[in-house]
């Protein structure tokens, strides 16, 4: 006989369930994750150095977790902050998932860590629909992949808890034009905060640290327009919280014969 | 390339569902909401839906795709809108940046069409009945 059953289960439901359970385990122990999505080559690696360096110098207990298809450059360049670093090989996966990480975190996560910095697969795709457990999603853009890019990759910026802008200090050779970018990242990301940034000059290192501080500490990141009604995802938009039996178990099991 | 991994979340979701109800013999279709803003290709999924599903009760399944606009109201004058690709989120009518996305991020299994070992239910033959 054949049926027809309404599952009414979100694709994402383990992934979420995965990162609800990490984000909760990582509270318990005083852990905040930032997770830093960016295209390959943005400088995310050089940045992230420098906010890791300046975290040692104020006793800020950090680690960075760094994912790539392949080579171990970026925990390389990043351990020479002195902080603990784990590099992931994806072996080709374009990003990361919760369970993964949780995976990767068991047995390597120093404890007492106050702020773990994934720097996820450099992509602007694939990372983006994935919630890996983090309190602060970051997206960076250099000023040389043009002022379209939130508009290129609106689920990556739109889904962004703070935006920053790496190598400033190239923008006027590149001729980027702050203000389109700008305005670009409020039509997909109304209120969102965007940071610049020059790892080289040294310029708004420590915005990013700051602002991961204030997160660990509690205070509520931006709300992306995107990402405010998460209950989308099951099917039904509210804003009241609650909890969806039918979204990680087998859902309403409501055989129709047809 | 992500349309794998959510290939192979919807092809467990559907198999430990079928597993659950006990006596489903095969799949044959699978209809998925994918929203505007879901950031999922159809084409892509639906290419990797094929490979995921080899070897498994959902061998042969069709993946029916639904498309679902991203539609957002502003909160401080109500305007509804169309957001569009790439979506505008701010307000077209008030410039307001107050946004509720009402739909567009759906990534959901809807439901799924299966075969069960179920007896047919007795009744008495109609000659006709072909």
């Amino acid at each position: 006989m054949c049926r027809v059953v309404d599952l009414r289960q979100a694709v994402l439901a383990k992934n979420d369930a995965s990162a609800h359970t990490l984000r909760t385990r990582l509270a318990a122990h005083g852990t905040t994750v930032v997770n830093l999505l960016s295209s390959p080559g943005s400088g995310k690696t050089a940045l992230l150095e420098s906010e890791l360096l300046r975290a040692r110098e104020r006793a800020v207990p950090v680690a960075a977790l760094t994912a790539d298809l392949a080579t171990e450059n970026d925990a390389i360049r990043l351990a020479r902050s002195g902080a603990p670093v784990k590099q992931v090989l994806t072996d080709g996966l374009c990003h990361l998932e919760a369970g993964m990480l949780a995976g990767h975190l068991d047995g390597w996560l120093p404890d007492g860590t106050r702020l773990l910095f994934v720097e996820n697969v450099g992509n602007l795709v694939c990372p983006a629909g994935y919630d890996l457990g983090e309190t602060l999603r970051v997206v960076l853009a250099s000023v040389t992949e043009g002022e379209d890019k939130p508009l290129k990759y609106p689920t990556a910026f739109g889904l962004a808890h703070l935006v920053v802008v790496t190598k400033i200090d190239l923008a006027e050779a590149a001729e980027f034009d702050e203000i389109a970018f700008r305005a670009n990242v409020q039509q997909v990301n109304p209120g969102v905060e965007v940071v610049l940034t020059s790892a080289r000059r040294g310029k708004g290192v420590g915005a990013l640290l700051d602002r991961a501080l204030a997160a660990a500490k509690g205070a509520p990141p931006h709300t992306p327009v995107m990402a405010g009604l998460p209950d989308l995802r099951h099917g039904h938009a509210h804003t009241h919280p609650h909890t969806h039996a039918d979204d990680t178990d087998a859902g309403d099991l409501a055989p129709t014969p047809s | 390339m992500h349309e794998m991994s959510v290939a192979l979340a919807v092809v467990d979701q559907v198999a430990e569902a079928a597993e659950r109800a006990g006596d489903v013999t095969a799949v044959r279709s699978v209809r998925l909401q994918v929203g505007e803003l879901a950031g999922v290709v159809p084409d892509s999924l639906a290419f990797c839906f094929e490979l995921v599903c080899a070897g498994t009760l959902l061998e042969g399944a069709e993946l029916v795709t639904e498309a679902v606009p991203g539609r957002a109201r502003c909160t401080p004058c109500a305007h509804e809108w169309a957001v569009g690709m790439p979506p505008r989120l701010t307000c077209p009518a008030c410039d307001g940046t107050t946004t509720d996305l009402l739909a567009g991020r759906e990534l959901r299994i809807a439901a799924v069409q299966w075969e069960t070992g179920d007896p047919m239910p007795t009744r008495e033959p109609i000659s006709e009945e072909c």
